[in-house]
């Protein structure tokens, strides 16, 4: 499903497969999921863009969030995301706190 | 915990939302845990109505009636919880008297855009043709304050060590020879940043960026063919929203995030933002114009009426905002200081401003209490304020504005006399004298101080350097309005030939006389400010009223950076040596006199004779001397600087003031020299053979630093 996303959490590590759309429709469920690590020892936030192809400002809203409510102390990545993508991300200003990666 | 005051209280109509009476402060939609507060003013709407869309959708979702126990005073207050904010708009429906004379004109079927968005949809992309048939326009949305701003804080760079530069946000990187990837934006300016630090400027100063429709009053030009339209946006909408349009990322809603980043970024490298406000009329124009907001929500609080209920229209726009009026003060107000808080910027230039200064029936007030207000905001405390001391009404406040000590002023006769000095004209060296210093015949009386004045050549309105020197006469025939637009005064002088010529001396001369003005420009006390472009030699083709050009005619043409790389180099030189040099960003006003014991007062003035200038109409040649030792009222040391302005067709020999023993005179302009000798890098000045005397060429400036002999 377009809107279907996947947690695993392994070694301090979160990793999230983002699906190809992230937008109102289903940046609640994922916010909602996130706040599950909140509190928790997490030395990592692993987004997985390599499906993404869009994303409104709910869906960015959900990354800055997660680095504001889990990731403080932990380091925020973006793998795999697509040139578009990526341009709003730099765009908004939030590529100054994540590492933009290729792939893991 | 859990919080009484969030609890809900009522069901609305449809039985989705859960409703509470809201807190009346802040205006606007706040959120609140589980919910959104909503507040709206009104003092003569009867009811009102939250009307919610989802994003770019037509028809509501939902109207939720603000019940009666919901008003407090003349305020509507509302929390409206379980709502899907992300993709919210929001808008009012305002029941009230529709009485012309007694200057109400509700009207309920209008949706009505909440004065305090945060944020504004409707426009998302520049120039994207919009659904006509919509009945909601500009759509307030909610904003969230999660920037991460990365301890960034106002520079609070002194004023005196500013160098201003005022640009167009989309015209700065349209262009297709601006090279970037996103061109016209807040995210282009971004990627130019390494452009402005090597030019050195500290200080842009952004043209509108609150929400405004460039579709406003858009027409095809009948002698281009081509879209006219509200290019430059002195035309608000919404005063708290960043423009969509104006942000590459407007389409997915991130403009406020856009913006920010770009003023976090241009902070990080010491350059502070001012923004250009307008807060002299709205985009609904006059009787005939459309609702958005202000009309149908309180018409008679928002705009000045005439007796009879007509607007006022001193802003030349259609009608004129009730600035003094309390409620609209505390929205300029409260405006001011978010975007000082929320966006950091480092100061605001007010557009017409003297319209701030009028009373509810329009004429001046000896002290307005909104400027007033302003100079004395605590949130505000630190942020420049500078006034176009001017209104289409015909107030002129240059020189008399009202200041408290903190604000400034375009100095519109700085620009007048500069120009007329710079192409000869007679009786000009007492005025210039003047200007140089910081224009003390204007602001000394009132002990405000060099910087008061905000030194200008060119602006937006008006000729761009290059035309200036290239055009007698303005040439906006492209606007459609049969040339009758833009003003005619704008002493310039075309060197020879109108517009272009292949004529090689003539472009010397140009050149030259760009040279000239920027020489002037940057050894002037007060603070100076540039034109985007015209550090390259952008042209308008003679266009001085360039507002509804989105196109080539406004757009800086950046190819122009390779063919004119000479007077690039001069402008940059020019400001390192203002850098350089505190002796030339003088606080205070020179005293006239030697309160250091250096033998030479702060500031001398000569003449082609040394200490004897020549004052009479007829002289064209006037020359300065700065006094190291007072740079900055005497607080630091510096060189001394010597500047020869020769404005004379003809070629003049200046005798220059004599050193002590142990200093020289070192050149380090020389506008008559072709390039790269006409500058040099400022501390590597070569010092002069003749220390006595300098042949200044026609239409010349000379710069000599004065300087130990090692």
């Amino acid at each position: 499903m377009a809107s279907e996303f996947t947690i695993t959490f392994e070694n301090d590590i979160v990793t999230i497969d983002l699906p190809s759309r992230l937008d109102a429709t289903n940046t609640e469920g994922l916010q909602n999921d996130l706040k599950e690590f909140i509190g928790k020892k997490v030395e990592k936030l692993v987004f997985v863009a390599t499906n993404l192809e869009y994303i409104s400002s709910a869906g960015l809203r959900v990354i800055i969030f997660a680095k504001q409510k889990i990731g403080v102390d932990a380091h925020i990545f973006l793998i795999g995301a697509a040139d578009s993508i990526l341009n709003v991300i730099k765009m908004s200003g939030l590529d100054n706190f994540m590492t933009i990666q290729d792939s893991l | 915990m859990f919080r009484v005051d969030l609890h809900p209280t009522h069901v609305c109509d449809c039985g989705k939302f859960r409703l509470r009476m809201g807190q009346p402060l802040p205006f606007g939609a706040t959120i609140v845990p589980g919910g959104v507060n909503f507040s709206v003013y009104s003092h003569a709407a009867t009811s009102c109505k939250l009307v919610l869309f989802n994003k770019h959708e037509k028809k509501p979702f939902c109207v939720i009636p603000f019940k009666d126990e919901f008003r407090i005073g003349n305020v509507f207050t509302m929390i409206v919880f379980d709502l899907d904010f992300e993709n919210l708009e929001y808008g009012f429906h305002m029941d009230g008297p529709f009485d012309e004379k007694e200057g109400h004109r509700f009207d309920k079927t209008k949706i009505l855009m909440d004065p305090y968005s945060k944020s504004i949809g409707g426009r998302d992309v520049w120039g994207e043709t919009p659904d006509w048939d919509d009945l909601y326009q500009h759509r307030s949305r909610i904003v969230f304050d999660d920037f991460d701003w990365e301890n960034d804080h106002p520079l609070e760079t002194p004023v005196e060590d500013l160098i201003f530069y005022e640009m167009h946000v989309r015209g700065f990187s349209k262009h297709s020879s601006s090279g970037i990837k996103h061109p016209g934006t807040f995210a282009g300016i971004k990627e130019k940043i390494d452009y402005l630090k090597e030019l050195g400027v500290n200080c842009v100063e952004l043209m509108p960026i609150h929400e405004f429709d460039e579709f406003e009053n858009s027409r095809i030009s009948p002698a281009t063919g081509k879209m006219l339209m509200n290019y430059w946006g002195y035309s608000n909408v919404g005063f708290f929203a960043p423009k969509a349009g104006l942000a590459a990322t407007g389409k997915f809603g991130m403009q406020v995030d856009e913006c920010k980043t770009l003023i976090r970024e241009l902070h990080k490298n010491g350059i502070e933002v001012i923004l250009d406000v307008v807060f002299n009329h709205t985009a609904e124009g006059n009787e005939k114009g459309p609702y958005i907001s202000y009309r149908g929500i309180d018409n008679k609080t928002y705009y000045l009426l005439t007796p009879e209920g007509y607007y006022f229209n001193f802003s030349g726009c259609g009608n004129t905002l009730n600035c003094n009026n309390p409620i609209v003060r505390s929205m300029i107000l409260d405006c001011l200081r978010y975007w000082a808080s929320d966006y950091h910027v480092d100061g605001f230039r007010f557009d017409l401003a003297t319209i701030l200064g009028r009373d509810q029936n329009g004429a001046p007030m000896s002290s307005p209490p909104l400027l007033e207000t302003l100079a004395f905001d605590p949130i505000l405390g630190k942020c420049k304020l500078i006034a176009e001391a001017w209104d289409a009404g015909g107030l002129y406040q240059v020189g008399s504005f009202p200041s408290w000590g903190r604000w400034a002023e375009w100095n519109g006769k700085y620009r007048d006399d500069l120009r007329k000095f710079l192409k000869g004209e007679p009786g000009m060296v007492g005025p210039m004298s003047q200007r140089l210093q910081g224009s003390p015949d204007m602001y000394r009386w009132e002990d405000r101080g060099a910087c008061a004045s905000v030194n200008f050549i060119t602006a937006h309105d008006g000729f761009t350097l290059y035309d200036m020197v290239s055009y007698n006469q303005k040439n906006n025939e492209a606007n459609g309005e049969n040339n009758n637009d833009g003003g005619n005064d704008n002493y310039s002088w075309n060197c020879g030939v109108e517009g272009e010529t292949d004529d090689p001396e003539i472009n010397r001369l140009r050149l030259k006389q760009m040279k000239n003005a920027a020489a002037m420009l940057l050894v002037s006390q007060g603070t100076p400010m540039i034109l985007a472009g015209d550090e390259v030699a952008n042209t308008q083709g003679g266009n001085n009223n360039a507002y509804c050009q989105d196109n080539e005619i406004s757009w800086i043409d950046w190819s122009r950076f390779e063919k004119n790389k000479d007077i690039f180099n001069f402008f940059c030189k020019m400001i390192a040596y203002r850098k350089a040099h505190p002796v030339l960003r003088s606080r205070t006003h020179f005293l006239n006199k030697d309160y250091k014991g250096s033998g030479y007062a702060d500031i001398t003035w000569h003449g082609v004779e040394a200490w004897n200038a020549d004052w009479s109409p007829e002289t064209r040649t006037l020359a300065f001397m700065l006094c190291g030792m007072h740079a900055k009222g005497g607080t630091c040391d510096d060189n001394s600087i010597y500047v020869a302005m020769n404005m004379h067709w003809d070629a003049h020999s200046f005798k220059i003031p004599e050193l002590p023993d142990y200093m020289s005179w070192f050149l380090f302009v020389n506008t008559d020299a072709k390039s790269p000798n006409d500058i040099c890098a400022p501390g590597k000045e070569k010092k002069n053979k003749n220390q006595s005397e300098f042949l200044v060429g026609p239409r010349s400036v000379v710069i000599l630093t004065g300087k130990d002999n090692k």
